[in-house]
């Protein structure tokens, strides 16, 4: 290889990969390391670790206290499970709403299939914030959602939907739509129809084909799916934030208020770690499917 | 797929998108109304449009935002584009499985983790916050976004052009600029697209790394939103909304022009011996 | 003098000892891992030759072609150029250019700006770079299409503007790969002979890499047969078709029955062989083999007469069997007989009349029979 041709290719590797290891990989030890230092009242907010002279010095300044904190008061570890079970219900709930529109989609003529498809992918362009906001003035007691059920008549009295789990799962749903529906309506719309009218051909019912055929092979997109709803709605915040209540325990918002309101950084740090803990298996899956799809791509 | 659209699959798409766009339309509606109640109709006004232009702190934000969007979007779309071609182009090198894991994680990572992380590099280097650390927490973040979309094009782009042009006399940079670029150059204006209104929209990432002085549009809606909801919040959500929207449709619009023209083209061409 | 085919070659160097390789592939080894896709491979082609590599896929051609036009290096041996090493020279500074089996036209530009953009590489003229582009537009009968884009174009005229990016710099050599591949049969057979013509008229050094050996047997003046890396054969089409060296390239061209069987008698080239299949060969052998060595016997359906009863010439080898297929083509009929060995021989007949005296039916007895120069003895 010429050394021109060495160089721009170490460049074009180079400058991205620089880029992510100082601002994306290295945070996180650095997040960690304060994650092991004690709370102070000055700015930074906490006593630096790692200024000791000797290796010595500096393992005994180290302190696990806060990670200590973290098992003793149950705010933590139950604002993680029910971090978790939300994002687990979401999920399954946003693949339920976004299978049959994926579905539809594919199946919609190949004319209109672009328009739809910009359609879907559109409110991912609009803000998160402004999204999860419109549902504040539906789901509100006095909101559009009740004053349109009292004028049909079904219910008497406003409903109490704001500021409970059920906001949380329609915030969930509703935001992270588009990225159920894409991968699911991709893996469908690749998938050769004919195969379809094969089985039907050998004896299946249409039920038995979509359940023998259709569904094992939108799976890659519905796996892909689940993963992008799954662990961001983990470490989720605006929408616990803006829909819940003060009853609902969210881990993204725990650490937010550890952080902005207590100004406790090394416990926030120790929040996030703890956090990034339990979501890296769910990432490393999806990385692996990513790359698998990459693969495949080539 | 190519089958018969049944009244069930319609049904869903229609139920799908109104769930979709229902809350958004109601939101705009409400931007045009009278009563300062959000929830009750009060007449058709523009009000509070008015009265959001002669707000200052929201106009100082909203500058403040786009400048953000504008300088750490154009950075995103040269880093992502450079590790799109990495990841596509150099199957194998040192630390690869690192790099690729680098550009996929943060699509998925919780924001308040990359928020709090990015602050926490800041300090630890004496970097003081403000319009700088926003625009730099921006461009990690949107990179990646912008690496997919690119990625995404490299794998249908056909490589027998980079060699064709190579075989015809150009350099390596020669041909990256003269032949690939070129033609990637949609999945690349997308991709700085995505970036922008990704910057746009970010309330989290921002929080945790801007400063004094440097409030973006979404940092400042949040702190109002806290405080209730009001009309001028749905005006000023109209506007950012109508803003995308615009941009998106129209850039669409041209794609799809394009295409069918394309389409039209090569029918005639293949009607021609 | 009786020559192998009714072709007569007046453009022959391959056959003049003094005349010097134009490119020289020497002692080429190109492995992909662990994967060897061209192994030891030594081959010449002499200037204004049309070279064609025919093989199956992944043989190695294109990787070949590939090394000469500088995208693959070789793991060892060397390529010679008009007597220049190549090894180390980017494609971007060697004289020679590709004509890629996707075209690989530059879908932003127009058909003018594309036949101009190795021009502008090389920093030509402005006005030398128009006329040049027109001058290619004319050869390839695109002048109307100079500013459309290739989207604009039908798939034969993506070939030619293909062709005409290929060659306006005029390198050294000419690489096609598959340059065919994507045309329909009949502008692939019309557009064979225009390449024909192209190429004798600009006077250029052409090697084509084809899969298509009824291409490579169009155009080409010489074929090399490759397989697995290496190659079987190099000879004119005629010879390799009348002659081939090996029971592969014998299968591989066109249609062949092969007959198995010891050396029972040799008498300068005229040879017996004892068959496995129940009857015994007489053949000529242009290669020496001694009795009791195993060899084969190969040949053509055309070379086969088939009739009912057994010929009259006792010279001639015949067996009988039974009519298993038949299938009629138009300008043929194809046979299938069975002998009672259980081999099944193919025939072809042209039908040279409209109306046949002796038509055969299924099932029927017949005799198969074939002078002995009919085929080839092949000892590998």
């Amino acid at each position: 290889m010429n050394p021109l041709k060495w160089v721009t290719s170490r460049l074009v590797i180079l400058v991205p990969y620089a880029w992510l290891l100082i601002f994306f990989l290295v945070p996180f030890f650095i997040v960690f390391k304060i994650s092991l230092s004690t709370t102070a009242i000055q700015m930074p907010p906490y006593d630096p670790v790692f200024d000791g002279t000797g290796t010595w010095e500096k393992i005994k300044q180290l302190s696990f206290d806060n990670y200590v904190w973290l098992t003793e008061d149950p705010l933590y570890y139950r604002a993680y499970i029910s971090s978790v079970i939300i994002a687990a219900v979401s999920t399954v709930l946003t693949l339920l709403v976004a299978y049959p529109v994926a579905y539809g989609m594919a199946r919609a003529p190949s004319s209109i299939r672009p328009t739809l498809l910009m359609l879907v992918i559109l409110p991912f362009w609009t803000s998160f914030l402004i999204r999860v906001y419109a549902w504040i003035g539906i789901l509100k007691p006095e909101g559009l959602l009740s004053q349109l059920l009292i004028s049909l008549g079904l219910i008497s009295e406003p409903l109490q939907i704001l500021n409970t789990n059920t906001a949380i799962f329609i915030g969930i749903v509703y935001s992270y739509l588009p990225f159920m529906v894409l991968p699911i309506y991709s893996a469908l719309e690749k998938m050769d129809y004919s195969l379809v009218e094969a089985a039907e051909d050998l004896g299946c019912t249409p039920t038995g084909a979509f359940w023998k055929v259709t569904f094992p092979l939108s799976l890659p997109g519905v796996i892909a799916g689940c993963f992008l709803v799954f662990i961001p709605a983990v470490g989720e915040f605006v929408i616990p934030d803006l829909l819940g209540g003060s009853a609902t325990l969210m881990i993204g918002k725990t650490l937010w208020n550890e952080f902005f309101s207590n100004r406790d950084w090394p416990v926030s740090s120790a929040v996030a770690v703890v956090l990034l803990l339990i979501l890296v298996i769910p990432i490393v899956f999806f990385q692996n499917a990513q790359a698998k799809a990459e693969e495949a791509g080539r | 797929m190519n089958t018969t659209w049944s009244r069930f699959n319609i049904l869903s798409v229609v139920v799908g998108f109104s769930f979709l766009y229902l809350p958004i339309l109601i939101l705009i509606i409400f931007s045009f109304n009278a009563s300062k109640l959000v929830t009750v109709w009060g007449g058709f006004s523009t009000k509070w449009y008015v009265s959001l232009f002669s707000n200052q702190g929201i106009m100082d934000a909203a500058w403040v935002t786009i400048r953000v969007a504008l300088l750490s979007a154009s950075i995103a779309t040269v880093l992502g584009t450079l590790a799109a071609l990495a990841l596509n182009r150099y199957t194998r090198f040192n630390g690869r499985m690192l790099f690729s894991g680098m550009v996929y994680a943060p699509l998925v990572m919780p924001e308040v983790i990359t928020g709090l992380s990015l602050l926490l590099l800041f300090v630890a280097i004496g970097f003081d916050r403000g319009f700088w650390t926003v625009t730099l927490a921006h461009v990690t973040l949107t990179m990646c976004f912008v690496a997919v979309v690119v990625q995404s094009r490299l794998v249908t782009y056909d490589r027998s052009l980079d060699e064709a042009a190579m075989d015809l006399g150009a350099t390596p940079v020669g041909t990256f600029f003269q032949v690939t670029l070129p033609v990637i150059l949609p999945a690349v204006v997308s991709g700085w697209m995505l970036a922008f209104t990704l910057s746009l929209d970010d309330l989290v990432i921002a929080s945790f790394t801007s400063g004094p002085g440097a409030t973006t549009l979404p940092m400042k809606i949040y702190s109002q939103v806290r405080l209730g909801v009001t009309p001028e919040i749905n005006a000023v959500s109209t506007i950012m909304i109508a803003f995308i929207a615009t941009g998106v449709v129209i850039a669409s619009i041209i794609t799809k022009r394009q295409e069918v023209q394309r389409k039209r083209d090569e029918r005639m061409a293949m009607a021609q011996p | 003098m009786k020559s192998l085919g009714n072709i007569r070659r007046s453009f022959a160097p391959w056959n003049d000892p003094s005349a010097k390789p134009y490119i020289a592939f020497e002692n080429i080894t190109k492995a992909f891992g662990s994967f060897i896709a061209v192994n030891d491979l030594t081959l010449h082609v002499f200037q204004r030759e049309f070279f064609a590599l025919l093989g199956a896929s992944g043989c190695g051609k294109s990787t070949l072609l590939r090394m000469l036009a500088g995208f693959e290096q070789p793991t060892s041996g060397r390529i010679l150029l008009d007597g220049q090493e190549m090894s180390g020279i980017p494609p971007y500074r060697r004289p020679v250019n590709m004509m890629f089996q996707s075209y690989a036209l530059f879908p932003h530009m127009t058909v003018e700006k594309n036949i101009a953009f190795g021009l502008k590489q090389d920093g030509m003229a402005k006005s030398e770079i128009e006329d040049r582009v027109a001058q290619m537009l004319k050869l390839v009968k695109l002048e109307q299409f100079g500013k459309r884009k290739p989207h604009q174009l039908s798939g034969g005229q993506r070939q030619r503007v293909a062709l005409a990016r290929s060659i306006a710099k005029r390198p050294k050599v000419l690489l096609l790969d598959e340059p065919l591949g994507a045309l329909d049969k009949k502008l692939r057979e019309e557009t064979q002979f225009e390449l024909m013509d192209l190429q004798q008229e600009l006077g250029l050094t052409f090697m084509v890499v084809t899969h298509d050996q009824e291409e490579a047997m169009t155009m080409a003046d010489r074929i090399a047969i490759m397989d697995r890396g290496q190659v079987k054969q190099v000879a004119t089409p005629a010879e390799v078709y009348e002659a081939p060296n090996s029971r592969f390239v014998a299968d591989f061209i066109g249609s062949v029955t092969l007959f198995e069987g010891k050396v029972e008698k040799a008498e300068g080239n005229r040879i017996e062989i004892a068959g496995t299949d129940g009857f015994p060969i007489r053949a000529e052998s242009a290669v020496a083999v001694t009795p009791g060595a195993t060899v084969h016997y190969a040949i053509r359906p055309e070379k086969i007469r088939l009739t009912k009863a057994r010929p009259a010439d006792p010279s001639v080898n015949a067996a009988e069997g039974e009519i298993w297929d038949i299938a009629y083509l138009g300008d043929m009929t194809v046979f299938h007989v069975r002998l009672a060995s259980g081999k099944v021989i193919k025939i072809s007949q042209m039908n040279a009349t409209r109306e046949a005296e002796e038509p055969f039916g299924w099932d029927e007895q017949a005799w198969v029979s074939f002078p002995a120069n009919a085929g080839i003895v092949l000892t590998s």
